[in-house]
């Protein structure tokens, strides 16, 4: 018999904090963690806004055990988001791991898999111009001749470990002492999903019992935000406009999207497992499923058949109907090549009894790799408190679906325990 | 849980030695290297002057339209050609009535080359003395100048994916991991579970990388892990010899076709090997040491061992294992601890089993490693030769395995066991067999 994999932890982290609860507070009430960044000065650029976290969201250094302190000075901003969620995950999933909880760990470390998706991280501008601008000749140029022979050594001899998207995975697996299967998935939004789907696979033959998965990304800087502003893809703003209506998923008005910062780690475990320690089944996964567009413009469309094959592949492999689908989380970037693409997919699938969507960008911005994550806790936390965000009926069946840049579509169908 | 065996059907690499199957296994069992002074940009005052640099390479004799893929990335046009390889070497190319909606694929690729000259350029001219910092506002006007916006959205790691997918139609699963040098192992054997769950009947799999830029050799010059042996660089790349100080850079891509072994026979497929064995673990230990035991790698071992049902310390006339493909870096810390985790894993099996580098000759691909050591190993099955671990000539007392130093070695070869491991600690281990 196939091993049944159940949520029990959820770590959503995004610009209104860490853990499901102010991101459901502002889903229910249609706040937004969207604001002017202050990560960097974009008061000149066409699009200022971005789904920051709030400065006192969390402390990295209290985040992690005492014997793992010295490494947050090698930490980028998305290992300390990935770290922080991965906390948030294990303490909601009431495990005890090397890190977490006062008692001996409930976990064996090689049964313990890691899978958390990441993107290119690009390093911080700030430190490497420091270390640049030494080997600037009198003209003004670049000296690479003195970068080679003095100049690289202003860089910390550990630079190329915080930029690694692997790292993310590395500090968790460390933190928690996870020995088992980890990897790092990198298809920006389907990231997470990828991650869970392969989590879930992990666990089905027998590699592993439990997994902390998801994803986690912050592209809040000049470079990341620059390549995204001039693929076309942000949605253009002034400080004077409603931080709450500048991405309009779905919307014939729709100018692009905003990026935020983080995302999220589940706790995964095998069904009977998790009942054995005596967690809380939050939801079950019943189906992840995927496929890769063949389309030539991957960066502002989506295909709206091949995002339809992936949700008909899951619900085949969940042996549901469409109909059986409550509420679906779509990715809803807000750019309107991409929307259409997810709109079209639910239109072929659905018909016309489209399930009720939960939309997640006008709050929290475009978490790239780490957005499929969160949009997984939301509708795992659905499925939980039994009610969806603007508190409609309790769903049985959620979809998941996303749409990368790049193609790679996926389709994730969480489900009550005792459906 | 299916049964499905997964089996090989086609194989590619773009490489430092080569850029088709016969002529860099010719280098390999001579021994040869193609180490050189770097080239692709001015490094004659780093630490490192030198790398395998893939040479004479044009991606678009490789694709249908090259208009299609615009101006791909490196990494994408590495992977392209040992795609397209491996696509025609396993008879895809002609095949009518192929499913493309069952063909995915699962690549670990690195990330593409940021565009350092247009990047420091940019970084200079907002750099404000006064306050030690980039003016954000003059660094996006000079952005705007200086860096080619299309370039750098290219340099995505899951654009080779794409880029493949493109070429041949295909719409099946498709997923990219970047775990440093196991990533391409990683990818392989996560590939050949999708397949044995019936999630896929094809499955295009492997790596691609090249981190042989101005950041790059920066970032693992600083990290010391590189070879400085700029005054004997033909020699630099020293798998297990007390002389060993650091990895040589590679590039490069590998990819190989899998299928299910049924999909395989009804369309008679010639079936190259068969994969038995995937294990993975992670060190969880520290972020820049291995553990001192090896037991991240070892895990993945006595993993991938088990699934293909070989018990490693089993005496017989020829040990389990006949040929163990080493990551094999040549950094003072990778080969004492991978010679540790095999003979913890094989025991007195050890020092029968022949181990070599191919790093010595090939340098090391990163993300796209493993992919072009399982080729490798494939071949070794296929053609009774064992290349050897060149520059082997002075020997660590402390590694006593059987490295087979500087020559080639005939060898009877039916199970072959290849090692990854990636910086941040994830570890891969395949197992290929004779079909």
């Amino acid at each position: 018999m196939c091993r049944e994999v159940a949520i029990t932890g959820i770590g959503p982290i995004n610009a209104l904090g860490l853990g499901i609860e102010p991101l459901w507070n502002a889903l229910a009430s249609g706040s937004t963690g969207i604001r002017p960044l202050e990560a960097y000065d974009a008061t000149a650029w066409g699009s200022p806004f971005g789904g920051e976290l709030p400065a006192d969201a969390f402390s990295i250094r209290k985040v992690v055990p005492k014997s793992h302190r010295k490494a947050t000075k090698v930490m980028c901003r998305d290992i300390e988001l990935a770290v922080a969620a991965a906390m948030a995950a294990v303490e909601q999933a009431g495990m005890t791991t090397a890190a977490a909880g006062d008692s001996e760990p409930t976990i064996t470390p090689d049964r313990v898999g890691c899978h958390i998706g990441a993107g290119l991280i690009c390093a911080d501008v700030n430190e490497l111009g420091a270390a640049l601008v030494t080997s600037r000749s009198d003209e003004g140029t670049f000296d690479l001749h003195d970068w080679g022979r003095a100049g690289m050594e202003n860089l910390t001899p550990l630079w190329l470990l915080k930029y690694l998207p692997n790292m993310l995975a590395c500090h968790v697996t460390i933190v928690h002492d996870c020995q088992g299967p980890s990897n790092t998935i990198t298809c920006w939004e389907s990231s997470a999903p990828l991650s869970l789907a392969e989590s879930m696979r992990v666990i089905q033959r027998g590699a592993a019992d439990a997994c902390l998965t998801g994803g986690v990304e912050s592209r809040l800087n000049v470079l990341a935000t620059w390549r995204q502003q001039c693929a076309g893809r942000l949605a253009t703003a002034t400080l004077e406009d409603d931080p709450s209506s500048i991405v309009k998923p779905f919307a014939s008005d729709a100018t692009g999207t905003i990026l935020g910062e983080g995302g999220g780690i589940l706790i995964v475990e095998e069904r009977q497992n998790a009942q054995q320690r005596g967690a809380h089944i939050r939801a079950l996964i019943s189906a992840a499923a995927c496929t890769q567009s063949i389309d030539d413009d991957c960066l502002l469309h989506a295909s709206g058949e091949s995002i339809a094959d992936a949700i008909e592949l899951a619900l085949e492999r969940a042996n549901l109907q469409p109909h059986d689908i409550d509420a679906v989380v779509p990715m809803g970037l807000g750019i309107p090549g991409i929307d259409a693409g997810e709109a079209e997919a639910m239109s072929m699938v659905f018909g016309d009894n489209q399930p009720e969507r939960i939309l997640l960008t006008p709050v929290t911005g475009n978490c790239c790799a780490g957005h499929g994550a969160t949009q997984l806790c939301v509708a795992a936390h659905s499925i939980d408190v039994g009610s969806l965000p603007n508190g409609g009926p309790a769903p049985t069946h959620v979809l998941v679906i996303t749409a990368s840049q790049g193609g790679q579509n996926t389709a994730t169908i969480l489900s009550r325990a005792d459906s | 849980m299916s049964t499905r065996r997964i089996v090989i059907t086609g194989a590619g690499w773009i490489t430092p030695l080569g850029h088709d199957i016969d002529s860099v296994w010719q280098k390999l069992v001579a021994g040869e290297t193609n180490v050189a002074a770097i080239d692709r940009f001015d490094a004659s005052t780093f630490p490192t002057t030198f790398a395998n640099q893939v040479r004479d390479y044009d991606w678009r004799e490789y694709v249908d339209s090259a208009a299609r893929h615009g101006a791909p990335g490196m990494h994408t046009a590495f992977a392209l050609g040992a795609a397209r390889q491996a696509w025609e070497s396993a008879g895809l190319g002609d095949l009518q009535g192929l499913d493309r909606r069952r063909c995915g694929l699962y690549l670990g690729s690195g990330e593409g080359v940021l565009d350092f000259d247009s990047y420091s350029r940019t970084s200079l001219s907002a750099w404000r003395n006064e306050s030690s910092d980039i003016d954000d506002a003059a660094w996006m006007q000079a952005a705007s100048n200086y860096i080619a916006c299309n370039y750098e959205v290219a340099q995505e790691p899951n654009e080779p994916i794409s880029h493949i997918a493109r070429e041949f139609g295909l719409r099946g699963p498709a997923f990219n991991c970047l775990t440093a040098c196991a990533a391409s192992t990683q990818a392989i054997g996560e590939a050949s579970d999708i397949i044995r769950r019936g999630d896929a009947d094809v499955m295009v799999s492997g790596g691609t990388h090249t981190m042989l830029h101005v950041l790059g050799i920066t970032g693992f010059n600083r990290l010391t892990a590189l070879s400085t042996r700029s005054d004997d660089y033909r020699h630099a790349s020293q798998p297990f010899s007390r002389t060993r100080d650091g990895f040589v850079m590679g590039e490069g891509s590998g990819v190989l076709i899998l299928e299910s072994l049924d999909h395989a026979i009804a369309r008679g497929a010639t079936i190259h090997a068969e994969i038995t064995g995937y294990g993975s673990s992670a060190d969880a230990y520290r972020i820049t040491d291995i553990h001192p035991e090896g037991r991240g790698p070892a895990s993945a071992m006595y993993r991938a061992l088990a699934e293909a049902g070989i018990d490693p310390t089993a005496s017989g006339e020829r040990p389990p294992v006949q040929y163990i493909s080493a990551h094999g870096t040549g950094t003072q810390e990778n080969d004492s601890i991978e010679t540790r985790a095999v003979k913890l894993v094989f025991g007195d099996n050890a020092p029968r089993i022949p181990m070599t580098s191919i790093k010595s000759m090939m340098g090391h691909l990163i993300c796209a490693a493993g992919a072009v050591e399982l080729i490798a190993s494939l071949l070794i099955m296929q053609r009774g030769m064992i290349p050897p671990t060149i520059n082997l000539t002075e020997p660590d007392p402390e590694l006593d395995l059987d490295y087979v130093p500087n020559k080639a070695r005939k060898a009877d070869v039916d199970t072959c066991l290849s090692n990854s491991f990636g910086f941040g600690g994830q570890n891969d281990t395949l197992i290929v067999q004779r079909p």
